[in-house]
């Protein structure tokens, strides 16, 4: 047995495992940044998720993203894995109908447990964004046709040898694949659900509604973090000491760069630094990293990072004044760096780091070439999502309903949905706090 | 009979208990409890918005106890509670009808 797949596939599976880990993370910082009375039933949605996009992935979505078949999603081996197929053979030698996976040397099923982690990512985005008012029912049969389509048809066009890749469009690990794609989704998810009762009122005042425990955001942020080492240098899908040692550090670089970016955003903008907002910032800086970091110096990464930092704090306030309810700020850390980390490929690439694929980029004598690839595919991800997703979401909304009744959700989703309570030993807070902030954008700093 | 009630700053509990200690009591009942008088609330922040918090975390004792007790167990409460700053509390002392004792079916100050 060659020592080179051992270790290619060691490393695939246990940087898998790490990914897998996410779902912990995702759990965690969705709940812990939302009310006590939905905590059950945001658990209960990132517990399920996973579920439903392995089942969903394994029965249909890798066949449509990595199987044989046009520009736009495979036609060969399509269902329950059953394609022909000869991994760990690679390049010439390999024989099967998953020939865009046939570049990593590891057995078939290692591909698709890593695959398979990060379409489950790209569903629990989603489901910080509908949190507390969404049916479960309705979320679980979201995110199951997430996992059969909507992930593995963008997931073709740039992983699967469809027409972006044959475009020169380059995503590492993800920012458009999982990110956007997410990222998107959870955008018409929350326009079409509407906002939480209480949001928003008249003259657009936005009224805050606090997480109830920042512990648990905390965990969930770290988690999310030592995952994303996962995430990004797995992406090699080798064990290839130089690039996956580089990974490592461009990844960890652009989400400390943004940490400290949006702590210091957050801080003079709003008069004391936000815990909120940091944690986010971190998330923000690991996406807008994560189709970059292969290809990018760790100079690159920390400006990166820089940038992303301040996105997330003004996009989380851009989208209330835009009266879009995330709970979360899944769509300004995962869709606003998402598309940003994927146009940030276009300008930091240098092909030095990862040569024959990118080329330079922009900024490093490369010209226009690779940031037109970029921004085509950040335009054809977000018109198939967006069109998509809100087909499925109305479609949903007709049929079964999307959203639980006003008294339901004033109640808690945890009696409404499940009939549990998250911490029966304590009185929860119904009510809603009053908002300082006069008008749209007129927050008051908070100063004692 | 009367009923004294002491809304105080909850950080003080234990010294007011202490103090009451000291001078004699017959028993107390305490109530978490928010509220404000003039004292204005906080100011916090949620992910670039701000709002007020205008109640505040307070602590209510409730004491029933004979006439002639009823100065001296204020009085203790007030050198325990005071800190000077807006927000220490205020006592409230009204009139009890009648007081029973379950146990024993008592009524009266001996019920206390």
């Amino acid at each position: 047995m060659e020592t080179k797949v051992m270790l290619d596939t060691l490393w695939v599976l246990i940087t898998a495992m790490l990914v897998f880990f996410m779902n912990l993370g995702f759990a965690a910082v969705e709940a812990g940044m939302q009310q006590a009375k939905n905590c059950v039933n945001i658990l209960s949605k990132n517990f399920v998720v996973f579920a439903a996009t392995s089942l969903a992935f394994w029965w249909l979505g890798f066949g449509i993203m990595f199987g044989d078949g046009s520009p736009w999603f495979g036609l060969q081996g399509l269902f329950s894995l059953h394609g022909a197929d000869n991994s760990p053979a690679t390049g010439a030698a390999y024989q099967g109908v998953y020939s865009s996976l046939n570049w990593t040397g590891v057995p078939l099923l290692a591909k698709f447990f890593f695959q398979l982690v990060f379409a489950g990512t790209a569903a629990t985005i989603v489901s910080g964004a509908v949190g507390g008012r969404i049916k479960y029912l309705s979320f679980i049969v979201f995110s199951f046709l997430m996992g059969t389509i909507l992930y593995p048809v963008t997931g073709h066009w740039i992983w699967g040898g469809g027409f972006l890749a044959k475009l020169g469009f380059w995503d590492f690990a993800g920012s458009s694949v999982v990110h956007s794609v997410g990222g998107w989704a959870a955008l018409t998810g929350a326009m079409i659900l509407g906002p939480r009762i209480g949001k928003f009122g008249a003259n657009g005042k936005i009224t805050p509604i606090p997480g109830h425990n920042l512990g648990l955001a905390t965990i969930g942020t770290f988690v999310l973090w030592l995952g994303w080492f996962g995430f990004n240098p797995g992406s090699t899908m080798a064990a290839d000491p130089g690039a996956i040692s580089r990974i490592c550090v461009t990844t960890n670089m652009a989400g400390i760069a943004a940490v400290l970016t949006a702590t210091i955003a957050s801080w003079m903008w709003m008069g004391k630094p936000d815990l909120g907002m940091s944690l986010n910032g971190l998330l923000a800086g690991l996406v807008a990293v994560t189709a970059p970091c292969a290809y990018i110096s760790v100079e690159s990464s920390l400006i990166i990072g820089a940038i992303a930092g301040v996105l997330v704090v003004l996009a989380v306030t851009w989208f209330d004044r835009l009266g879009i309810d995330d709970p979360v700020g899944a769509t300004s850390v995962h869709l606003v760096n998402g598309v940003f980390g994927t146009i940030a490929v276009g300008l930091f690439a240098q092909d030095a780091f990862m040569p024959g694929t990118t080329g330079n980029g922009l900024l490093f004598g490369g010209g226009m070439k690779l940031l037109t690839a970029q921004l085509i595919g950040v335009g054809a991800v977000a018109a198939f999502t967006l069109v998509v997703s809100a087909i499925v979401w109305y479609a949903l909304k007709a049929t079964m309903g999307i959203r639980v009744t006003a008294q339901e959700e004033v109640e808690g989703l945890d009696l409404g949905e499940h009939g549990n309570s998250a911490y029966p030993d304590f009185v929860v807070r119904k009510t809603l706090p009053v908002s300082v902030s006069a008008s749209v954008g007129a927050a008051q700093p908070v100063r004692s | 009979m009367k009923k004294i009630e002491a809304i105080i700053r909850p950080e003080k509990v234990d010294d007011v208990r202490k103090a009451i200690e000291a001078v004699g009591y017959p028993g107390l009942t305490i109530t978490e409890a928010e509220g404000h008088g003039k004292q204005k609330g906080v100011t916090q922040q949620w992910r670039g918005e701000t709002y007020r918090v205008e109640f505040l975390p307070k602590v209510k004792l409730e004491l029933v106890v004979g006439d002639a007790d009823v100065e001296k167990i204020v009085k203790a409460i007030i050198s325990a509670a005071k800190t000077g700053a807006v927000g220490d509390g205020k006592i409230f002392v009204s009139d009890i009808r009648d007081a029973i004792k379950i146990r024993t079916g008592e009524r009266g100050e001996s019920a206390l």
